[in-house]
């Protein structure tokens, strides 16, 4: 039996559940930088972004992304280490846009990024403007550190879904795990139903 | 090469605890090989990661994965494919 | 699963705090009765662990500050944004009870005589503590290795163990410097540590020097480049990162 460490408490209080906070998050006026590795550096003159997979892949070059529809949105955004950010600001292509572009039947993607990350999504929680490609935050260039030059944004999944350098989707037929879903991270992670583990 | 998230990035030493809770002995000193790229090092050498959400060790050389450490419900996985070795 | 040590296995126990002294403002040293204590190495540290009274639990590492013989005892500097440091450094008092468990650590350890090659100590901020643990252990066995200390911090306020590193041992030379703000008159070092300051008082790699670098991750990287280019074998030179603690 662990004693209990006199007057030592966590630091971070879970708010009140008002709606707008899922269980078991704390709000942040942080942006907390949590990374698997070392912040990718590519050159946007080598960067792509590409739907692979379905009968028609798509790749669009930086300059043909940035003539891309884009939209900007404020949203609230939840990670699985317990943090909740407020009201963020980005801006990016939609889902939508994207994958307008092929031609697929696929159910299932499997995002890639610089740096090896993968993570997996149902293409429905793509689509319905549920989903960009972000490339500024608050108004500015995003920043590698946060996932710089252009990110995953799908802010009703646990933030580790939201993938940082993001370079592309892979679609497939079923469901594969991404990094940390192969560890035992939830294959989905809807943050309403705390789906933060495999089992959850 | 120098920047506030380098900065957080730390060594094999920071993990000596949860390596003796693994493998019932004392790692940090033990050489290990990248299956990419056949750098031999400590692990106290190795670059580690700790975003949180699990513990990330990568070769200082290449950046490939060579051990991931996620504890879910008390269990730990434990995933040591990226090397080639380790004694 | 607890209390009971096992002989080679690491398991938490609970030690008892038995004196805390500030070392500086932010900086304060806490010192264990620990009931099964197995002894330790130079360089090696403890991990700590809090449990509040929801069952919620934080873990932390912290090098050992004493010599091998000595009370356990580490040095913790206060984050302003930490969870565990403003906890340990004020309010902790001797008689609290705390889970601990150690030591760890098989390669960032100094081990004479098995090693008596001149010892070069390079220190960024509390990475000073394993190095002192050095320090006062060389002293206890009366050892004569000589040995060079660069201690890197912002300000004088912020140097740690003050008045035991001025106290210079025999064979012990101590080189301060200080990044951002130095006292008047002051005519040590004043910048970040760089090449040419470690070319002035590293030990010609002909005399089979071991060098010891602690610190932030920048640092220790930094440094630890700068020891091979000017000839040190990657093998004789030693690093502990301890991630961010604020800009230099």
């Amino acid at each position: 039996m662990s004693p209990i460490s006199r007057g030592f408490h966590r630091r971070h209080e879970e708010a009140e559940p008002a709606g707008r906070v899922p269980p078991g998050q704390y709000v942040t006026h942080d942006f907390p930088v949590l990374s698997a590795g070392p912040t990718p550096h590519t050159p946007l003159a080598n960067w792509t972004f590409s739907i692979e997979g379905g009968s028609s892949p798509a790749s669009w070059t930086w300059q043909e992304f940035q003539a891309l529809p884009a939209e900007t949105v404020t949203v609230d955004i939840h990670c699985v280490t317990r943090w909740s950010k407020l009201d963020t600001s980005w801006t990016g292509v939609s889902l939508d846009v994207l994958l307008d572009a092929v031609s697929y039947d696929a159910p299932y993607v499997l995002a890639f990024c610089d740096g090896g990350y993968t993570t997996n999504l149902p293409v429905a929680d793509l689509k319905g403007g549920k989903a960009w490609v972000a490339y500024r935050y608050g108004g500015n260039p995003l920043q590698p550190e946060h996932g710089g030059p252009a990110r995953l944004l799908v802010p009703h999944l646990y933030f580790w879904k939201s993938a940082k350098w993001v370079r592309g989707l892979r679609l497939r037929e079923t469901d594969a795990p991404g990094f940390w879903e192969m560890y035992g991270y939830h294959m989905y992670g809807d943050p309403w139903k705390e789906q933060r583990y495999a089992g959850d | 090469m120098v920047g506030p998230l380098e900065d957080a990035v730390l060594d094999g030493n920071a993990i000596g605890g949860l390596l003796i809770e693994l493998f019932g002995t004392e790692m940090t000193a033990a050489v290990g090989t990248c299956g990419v790229c056949g750098t031999s090092g400590h692990v106290a050498e190795m670059a580690v990661y700790r975003p949180k959400l699990g513990t990330v060790v990568r070769c200082r050389v290449c950046d490939n994965v060579l051990m991931v450490f996620v504890e879910v419900r008390g269990v730990t996985c434990v995933d040591l494919h990226g090397l080639a070795q380790l004694a | 699963m607890e209390g009971t040590a096992v002989r080679g296995r690491l398991t938490w126990q609970t030690a008892t705090v038995s004196a805390v002294m500030d070392e500086t403002p932010t900086v304060r040293t806490l010192s264990f009765e620990v009931p099964d204590w197995a002894g330790h190495r130079a360089g090696q540290h403890l991990d700590i662990r809090l449990t509040a009274d929801d069952g919620y639990r934080a873990e932390r590492s912290y090098s050992i500050a004493s010599a091998p013989g000595e009370p356990v005892a580490i040095t913790v500097e206060r984050l302003d944004d930490g969870e565990v440091s403003p906890y340990l450094t004020q309010d902790v008092q001797p008689g609290d009870e705390i889970e601990l468990r150690g030591p760890i650590g098989g390669y960032f350890v100094w081990d004479p005589p098995a090693d008596m090659g001149p010892l070069l100590l390079l220190a960024g901020g509390s990475g000073v503590v394993p190095l002192r643990a050095m320090l006062r252990h060389r002293a206890r066995i009366g050892s004569s290795v000589p040995v060079r200390l660069l201690y890197s911090v912002r300000r004088l306020p912020d140097v740690i163990y003050h008045s035991e590193l001025t106290a210079e041992p025999d064979g012990v030379q101590v080189s301060y410097t200080l990044t951002r703000q130095q006292p008047p008159g002051w005519t040590g070092y004043a910048r970040r540590v760089d090449q040419a300051m470690i070319t002035e008082l590293a030990w010609p790699e002909g005399q089979m020097p071991l060098a010891y670098v602690c610190g932030p991750t920048n640092f220790v990287e930094a440094v630890a480049a700068d020891l091979v280019a000017l000839g040190y074998p990657p093998q004789r030179v030693k690093t502990e990162r301890f991630g961010a603690t604020g800009t230099p």
